[in-house]
């Protein structure tokens, strides 16, 4: 068994209560930091812990921290980042339904390290009903004393609040969640200057994933020395995988990281391999964002070494033959399945997505997503491709959130792996209409 | 100060200036087109990317080359910054493709647009537009909505560069109107469908760089090239009544506030000179103005191509001889 730091007590019946939690050392983290160690112990603690972000960008959290500006009589704040929208991933829902607590207890402990009274969960509108999960939790830990005024008699105020989003993807942009909890349109905000000078009401904020925050526990449970030692050398600790897709046991998963790709998909503690004796096809591995990988690159790099389920190993030679672990959402297609089709979808999702402020995004994702619906419609031609193929290039990179970059690399990526399937889709329009992708027989496929 | 090199041209500068302004003070070529940015619209520009530069050099103390390009009008100027615009081949292609971008879901009406002749969009085109589209899908197409009888809004023509709704928020009292909806669904929109009534929201026409936003009171009634521009001053209680008069003979045909070469309303004593709705919607007699005399457009050639002094070519290469 693959050692599990967030995940240890996921099984024990009630553990989304106070009680049963603290019984199974809930809240040692809260009473080591508050009682024993400095602010600055646990930044420096989480800094050497080698913690890298755990939304998509793998920015060290320990860094981010530091960034924080400090002026004078000017407060803080630490924002929840679970505004979980990425199509594949769905880790930080699986976290926060069965573990409130985890996350609220590494709230407290970051709110500390970072000085901030007020601290927000900002979470996506349709997971109102972990709202009340976590409202229930933080209601608990209040009576409790582990929120509220003086926690455990240390002289650190805090005070923990949950705000639902409205739905939106780009509201998991940092700025633009931060628009959004201030009541406004969530648009993001141009940077500089970065939310750790000016952020939620122009001050100070660091803003977190849910996963990222939830790690601190168990960093300042057993010290980054220990930490450390977990996983490899860039990326240390474990990591949330939700896989999905044509998977004989698909799920979520606390993996150590280094662990293979090869024994991710096919390993019987894992997902079991690939459903109904099929064969692997292509391979997203950190939600829809990051770049596709087809059969050859999934479990050996271009050098012939094996894949590791690690940030750098997984980014291995770059966007020409290597993808990201991003967000975990960890997405597998069969050889039924059509890459077009779903980079089509993903395109889709974007052109819905892009908030509309800058013109590249706004008008560059609605465009793919016209030229693949063509496309997969049987009405593309060859000079489409290399249509699309420019029109990402030119929205990547140009945008002000990384949305734009978000909507081009899959599709430069599908291109760039599996462009005989596009041209197939072009050359054989009709046979494209009656393709069932290993669906029930009459199901309609025309989109 | 700092000092900046803007296409080769050294300029020094005060700390916190934007690279868009700082090249604004050399002037001429080498300042990068701006259609979302408005220097006296608090919080606005970032949105339109065509003046996308390149940075060759952050600064004298870092200086590496920034890896994107940045936005001109947001991005504030370093001491031994090298920032290259009319030189950069890369700030060509991607001001050409957000220029492709911004015209694929454009109508292209500019024949029957009251803005032809004084659009960014147009003289945007004309300096990175291609010669044609590669769009060969539907254009995105808006409900027409009636913000009221003063001032006509095209949706279909909008580039979403929010000027306008920085002059509902930061010029008038009650703002209602804002963005609805998100990505290319997007629309510059009243809550409601109510009407917009302010003194003041009639400088959103101004602020347009394109037809979306237009004079009903001017509409359909001619082209903007065959109207003359005259400076005029008037007493008004609201606004400093410093406006450009467009005449067709001894009529007003409309009234627009003062604007610059890039297209942005003139300062008075240190204050934007915005005009009231008065001055702009209900004074067109001659007599109600103080016409001073006939105004230069700079920047949108057909205008006031006659008004143009063209360089004596001969003087230009002595001067040139003698250095």
């Amino acid at each position: 068994m693959g050692r599990k730091l967030l995940l240890e007590h996921i099984d024990v019946p009630g553990i989304e209560t106070f009680d049963v939690w603290r019984k199974h050392g809930g809240y040692l983290s809260v009473e080591k930091a508050l009682k024993n160690m400095s602010p600055d112990d646990v930044v420096n603690e989480v800094k050497n812990s080698g913690l890298r972000g755990r939304g998509g960008a793998g920015f060290p959290t320990g860094m981010k921290w530091s960034f924080l500006a400090k002026p004078e009589g000017v407060p803080r704040y630490l924002l929840c980042n679970a505004d979980e929208s990425e199509p594949g991933t769905f880790k930080d829902r699986y976290l926060m339904e069965k573990l409130p607590h985890l996350l609220i207890e590494g709230m407290i402990v970051s709110s500390y390290a970072l000085g901030a009274n007020l601290s927000y969960i900002y979470i996506r509108g349709e997971y109102m009903w972990i709202l009340e999960i976590l409202e229930k939790a933080i209601a608990e830990a209040y009576a409790k004393g582990f929120l509220g005024k003086n926690i455990l008699g240390s002289g650190f105020d805090l005070d923990l609040r949950v705000a639902p989003g409205g739905g939106a993807y780009i509201c998991g942009e940092e700025t633009a969640l931060i628009e959004s909890l201030e009541g406004k349109r969530g648009n993001p905000r141009m940077k500089p200057p970065f939310p750790a000078v000016k952020g939620l009401w122009g001050c100070p904020t660091v803003v977190n994933n849910v996963e990222s925050l939830a790690t601190v526990v168990p960093i300042i449970n057993m010290g980054a020395d220990e930490y450390v030692k977990i996983g490899t050398e860039k990326s240390a600790g474990t990591k949330l995988i939700s896989a999905c897709g044509n998977l004989v046991r698909p799920g979520v998963y606390e993996i150590e990281m280094g662990i293979s790709v090869e024994e991710f998909i096919y390993g019987d503690e894992w997902c079991r391999g690939i459903a109904n004796n099929k064969q692997i096809k292509a391979l997203i591995p950190g939600g829809s964002s990051v770049p596709i990988l087809p059969a050859h690159l999934i479990t050996k790099l271009a050098t012939g070494e094996d894949r590791l389920m690690s940030y750098e190993s997984l980014s291995e030679g770059g966007f020409a033959t290597g993808s990201m672990l991003g967000s975990g959402g960890f997405i597998v297609f069969d050889e039924d399945q059509s890459v077009v089709r779903n980079t089509w979808n993903f395109a889709r999702f974007y052109a819905h997505e892009s908030c509309g402020q800058c013109s590249p995004c706004r008008e560059g994702t609605g465009w793919m997503q016209r030229v693949l619906h063509r496309i997969v419609n049987g009405q593309g031609n060859m000079r489409d491709i290399d249509l699309l193929a420019d029109i990402n290039k030119k929205i990547e990179g140009n945008t002000i959130c990384p949305l734009g970059d978000a909507a081009a690399w899959p599709v430069a990526a599908a291109i760039r792996h599996f462009r005989e399937e596009f041209e197939w889709y072009v050359n054989h329009p009709e046979e494209a209409l009656k393709r069932n992708y290993g669906m029930l027989k009459n199901t309609p496929t025309t989109v | 100060m700092v000092k900046v090199t803007i296409d080769g041209i050294e300029i020094e500068v005060e700390e916190g200036t934007t690279i868009l302004n700082a090249a604004r003070m050399i002037g001429g070529n080498v300042v990068p087109p701006a259609m979302c940015y408005y220097s006296s619209l608090e919080g606005s520009g970032g949105n339109c990317r065509t003046c996308l530069v390149e940075i060759a050099e952050g600064s004298t103390r870092d200086p590496r080359p920034m890896p994107k390009l940045m936005v001109s009008c947001s991005t504030q100027v370093q001491d031994g910054m090298v920032v290259k615009n009319k030189t950069s081949q890369r700030v060509h292609e991607n001001r050409g493709a957000v220029t492709e971008f911004l015209l694929i879901n454009h109508p292209l009406d500019c024949p029957v647009c009251d803005q032809a002749g004084e659009c960014h969009l147009q003289d945007l085109s004309f300096d990175h537009g291609g010669a044609g589209s590669r769009f060969e899908e539907e254009k995105r197409t808006f409900e027409p909505i009636d913000i009221g009888n003063k001032i006509k809004l095209h949706m279909n023509r909008c580039i979403l560069c929010y000027r306008c709704v920085k002059v509902a928020e930061q010029l008038t009292e009650k703002r209602v109107h804002g963005v609805l909806h998100r990505g290319e669904h997007a629309e510059i929109s009243t809550y409601i469908q109510k009407a917009v009534e302010s003194d003041f929201s009639g400088n959103m026409i101004d602020v347009c760089p394109v037809g979306a936003l237009t004079d009903r009171t001017f509409r359909f009634k001619s082209r903007v090239w065959f109207l003359k521009p005259m400076n005029a001053t008037r007493e008004c209680k609201k606004c400093p009544g410093h406006a450009t008069v467009w005449m067709f003979g001894e009529e007003i045909y409309r009234v627009t506030g003062r604007k610059d070469a890039y297209g942005e309303i003139e300062r008075l004593d240190g204050k934007t000179a915005w005009i009231c709705d008065d001055c702009r919607f209900e004074t067109k007699d001659p007599k109600q103005w103080n016409i001073e005399g006939p105004r230069k457009i700079n920047r949108h050639s057909v205008i006031s191509q006659n008004h143009y002094e063209i360089p004596n070519p001969l003087k230009t290469n002595v001067k040139k001889s003698l250095k």
